[in-house]
């Protein structure tokens, strides 16, 4: 004969208010199996747990249901209570009395039937329910980042900081991101370089940092605490142990293709180093451009190579690596200038994007940080930037807000300012967005000081008139046409998500947004976690943001990585799948739908792997034979809860 | 009995992360509805076998509601996607076997829709009234 205790709570008036507690205490007492009913003002309170332990001592209760408020406010608090008194956790559930009864009900003889129907159903889920220990799993203590960015570079370091090892891989030659090929930041005017390269070469210098650049992400495997991941390292073809960064190499290098660096702004040569700070500081030969790897077809540069550092026969690697936690900060790129032809964009060589004009102002850029137009060199005395360009345009381009670039097009006006006094910047937008601290008065300092024009409107058409650029468009405050001989374009062009994120995020099973950003566990309270666990995001991977922010979030990411790396052991819920030999016929449709990938087939029956399941149950519902069940919310104690609702 | 006597029982499946969230919401938030539906909070919708349905319908059931998350919005990935098609399969064969369409019910219910819920009791309700009792499958009509 079952023992179950039912505790039926007031919660002062809020429940006991509509619901006769009372008859719901006595009505239970009836139940068959239950062998002590009380109500009780605050359940939750000392006193009203301490009932709770006296009873399951006293009346030596096996099972314990409280009919209360909602499981995910206090379900804990009375586990953790059943507990003490000695009785196993999964032995004590939660009825829903309150959210989903009392406040929603006026009639209190139609709520007090109701509020016993859900006590009943609860009754008949808890005894027949198995006593659980949570499953613990080893925790390999190490991480890895995905991406050298900023987010990546953050992380990293928090995390090594910390005392764990980290793999940090990036796919480009060196670290960086795209903080590196920026000028001055927001608000402040820092320069970007200048507060970046410290980070990088302490990256490098770390004795628990192991940076992998050129590399790439291939297979992921394994779960939380215990990833398997292979990396692919492909060759530089120099070796950095014995490059002294002479230069000689670019010398004689015959081949020139456009610089990523500078985003085409200039050209490099197949070996290059991306940019004088580079990290690792050493050279990387593109074979994509080179003409050859045999020293018959060139071979050029590894004749020049006092040190010898250039081989030929470097080989791509595969790195195995084990980590407990994963953090994605794979950042952004610029909307592709093929959408953006309306703007004339890919079309004049005068209409630039941000990030190519980020270049422009840096003093390590291709004109050493003097404004030149690319077409002619001549300095351009009329700017006009635009905002919004594919963002905020659902019919056409990205429906999202990009969030930045109404701060970095107030500092590209004001930064062209800087270097071009007698010049006339103009901006259109459609809104400025300046929420952050020092933000607004930021952009106030470009209209005030800069005498930067905000025209509020879309640009229609820009198109080349006798060396000019002319933009038509509207200035919707002051309802005028209006037209600029500009002698360059800026466009502030949207984020999206880097190219090979979509690719990356299949192999981790990572959710996508609809955007192609990576999918948060949850908007508010989750912000860093992805849906799988184990995994964090860090940066513009997520969603567009600026630096101060993606700062933040790394280090968020980096904390919660550490909440895993720091236990020995990790703890999940035992609620999950187990197999009825017996009845499995191995047809594998469970396996099929799994959408952890957490079942197998293993001669001829199927496994599941505990770690992996989550205890959705959408294995069960889908097994024909009701071989496999959710433990504690089996088919057969939803069947008893049905009976139960119905009344019977 | 008169028609508009009748009170329909309805039994609703509700997934843990969404729709039994925003049924809380709709308490926390002291909207109102008809106390005619009593839910079963399960995991997932993708968990709700065609049998718990069939169960409700045969144990007196007068209607029965299977909310999820939103599609694209599952808290198990893609659970509610396999609930999306099983479902659609139950409903035909309910309607085949002669039960009225009016009697089952699909919704996709987020952790902030509250008042989205209430609305869905409050018309799934009206809708049974005039049906009356559910005696095709029920066992002791």
């Amino acid at each position: 004969m079952k023992k179950t205790g039912v505790f039926v709570c007031h919660c002062g008036i809020n429940i006991a208010g509509t619901v006769d507690v009372k008859k719901v205490a006595e009505e239970l007492s009836k139940h068959h199996g239950v062998s002590h009913s009380e109500d009780y003002v605050y359940m939750c309170s000392d006193p009203g747990q301490n009932l709770i332990i006296d009873a399951i001592k006293e009346k030596k209760l096996d099972k314990v249901i409280v009919a209360c408020c909602s499981p995910t406010l206090h379900e804990t608090t009375f586990r953790n209570a059943c507990k003490s008194a000695g009785l196993n956790d999964f032995q004590c559930e939660i009825a829903n009395v309150r959210e989903q009864c009392s406040w929603v009900h006026k009639d209190k003889t139609r709520a007090t039937k109701k509020a016993i129907k859900i006590t009943k159903s609860a009754v008949e889920r808890v005894q027949k329910n198995e006593s659980l220990d949570p499953i613990t799993v080893p925790v390999t203590r190490r991480a890895l980042v995905i991406g050298g960015g900023i987010a990546g570079i953050q992380a990293a370091l928090d995390m090594a900081n910390t005392g764990f090892e980290v793999v940090l891989v990036e796919k480009s030659p060196s670290i960086g991101g795209h903080m590196i090929q920026l000028s001055e930041t927001f608000p402040t005017l820092d320069c970007s370089q200048c507060i970046l390269t410290p980070k990088m070469v302490e990256v490098s210098k770390h004795p628990k940092i192991k940076l992998l650049t050129y590399s790439e992400v291939q297979e992921v495997s394994g779960y939380v605490g215990n990833f398997k991941v292979k990396i692919l390292k492909k060759p530089t073809y120099v070796d950095p142990e014995k490059c002294t960064l002479c230069d000689e190499c670019t010398k004689v290098c015959p081949v020139v293709v456009p610089n990523e660096f500078d985003l085409g702004l200039t050209g490099r040569r197949a070996i290059y180093i991306p940019f004088p700070q580079a990290i690792p500081a050493t050279y990387t030969l593109d074979i994509k451009g080179c003409p050859g790897l045999l020293p018959i077809a060139c071979g050029k540069c590894a004749d020049v190579c006092e040190p010898k550092a250039i081989d030929y026969d470097m080989k791509p690697e595969i790195i195995e690596e084990e980590v407990g936690a994963i953090i994605v900060a794979t950042g952004y790129d610029l909307y592709d200038k093929e959408n953006m032809a309306e703007y004339g964009y890919g079309k004049y060589p005068d209409v630039l994007d941000g990030l190519q004009f980020e270049r422009l102002l840096s003093a390590s850029g291709p004109t050493q940080g003097k404004i030149l137009r690319p077409s002619d060199h001549k300095e351009p005395k009329e700017v006009v930037f635009i905002q919004c360009v594919g963002s905020r345009d659902p019919e056409m381009h990205c429906a999202y807000c990009s969030k930045i670039c109404c701060m970095y097009t107030a500092k590209h006006a004001m930064l062209y300012k800087h270097h071009v006094h007698d010049g006339q910047a103009y901006i259109f937008y459609i809104d400025i967005r300046s929420g952050g601290k020092g933000y607004e008065e930021f952009v106030q300092r470009a209209v005030e000081e800069d005498g930067v024009l905000y025209l509020r409107g879309k640009v229609s058409k820009i198109f080349e008139d006798k060396g000019k650029i002319k933009v038509w468009g509207v200035d919707t405050l002051a309802g005028k046409d209006i037209e600029i001989d500009a002698d360059m374009v800026v466009l502030a062009t949207a984020m999206r998500p880097s190219q090979g994120a979509e690719e990356l995020a299949k192999k981790l099973k990572l959710a996508m947004d609809k955007d192609g950003f990576l999918a948060e566990a949850h908007p508010k309270l989750r912000p860093v976690e992805s849906v799988s666990s184990g995994l964090f995001l860090a940066g513009a991977a997520q969603a567009p943001k600026d630096i101060p922010e993606v700062v933040a979030q790394a280090s968020g990411a980096a904390a919660k990585a550490i909440t895993i790396l720091s236990q020995e052991k990790l703890h999940h819920a035992p609620t999950v799948a187990k197999v009825s030999r017996n009845l499995c016929t191995g047809c594998g449709m469970c396996v099929f739908v799994c959408p952890y990938d957490a079942l197998s087939l293993k001669d001829g029956k199927v496994e599941v792997n505990e770690v992996l399941c989550e205890g959705c149950g959408t294995c069960s519902a889908t097994c024909l034979r009701a071989a496999i069940q959710v433990k504690n919310i089996t088919p057969l104690q939803i069947n008893e809860m049905i009976k139960a609702c119905l009344g019977g | 009995m008169m028609a508009e006597e009748f009170e329909p029982k309805i039994v609703a499946f509700l997934c843990k992360w969404c729709s039994s969230a925003g049924s809380d919401l709709a308490g926390v938030s002291r909207m109102e509805y008809p106390p005619n539906v009593v839910p079963i909070t399960v995991m997932c919708s993708g968990s709700v076998s065609p049998l718990y349905i069939l169960s409700a319908f045969n144990k007196g059931a007068d209607g029965v509601l299977v909310s999820g998350c939103h599609p694209g919005d599952c808290h198990y990935i893609k659970g509610n996607y396999y609930a999306r098609r099983r479902i659609a399969l139950v409903k035909e064969l309910l309607e085949f076997i002669g039960l009225e369409p009016e009697r089952f019910q699909m919704s996709w219910v987020s952790a902030a829709e509250g008042l989205k819920y209430t609305q869905i009791i409050k018309n799934f309700v009206q809708s049974l009234k005039p049906l009356g009792p559910q005696t095709k499958l029920r066992r002791n009509p």
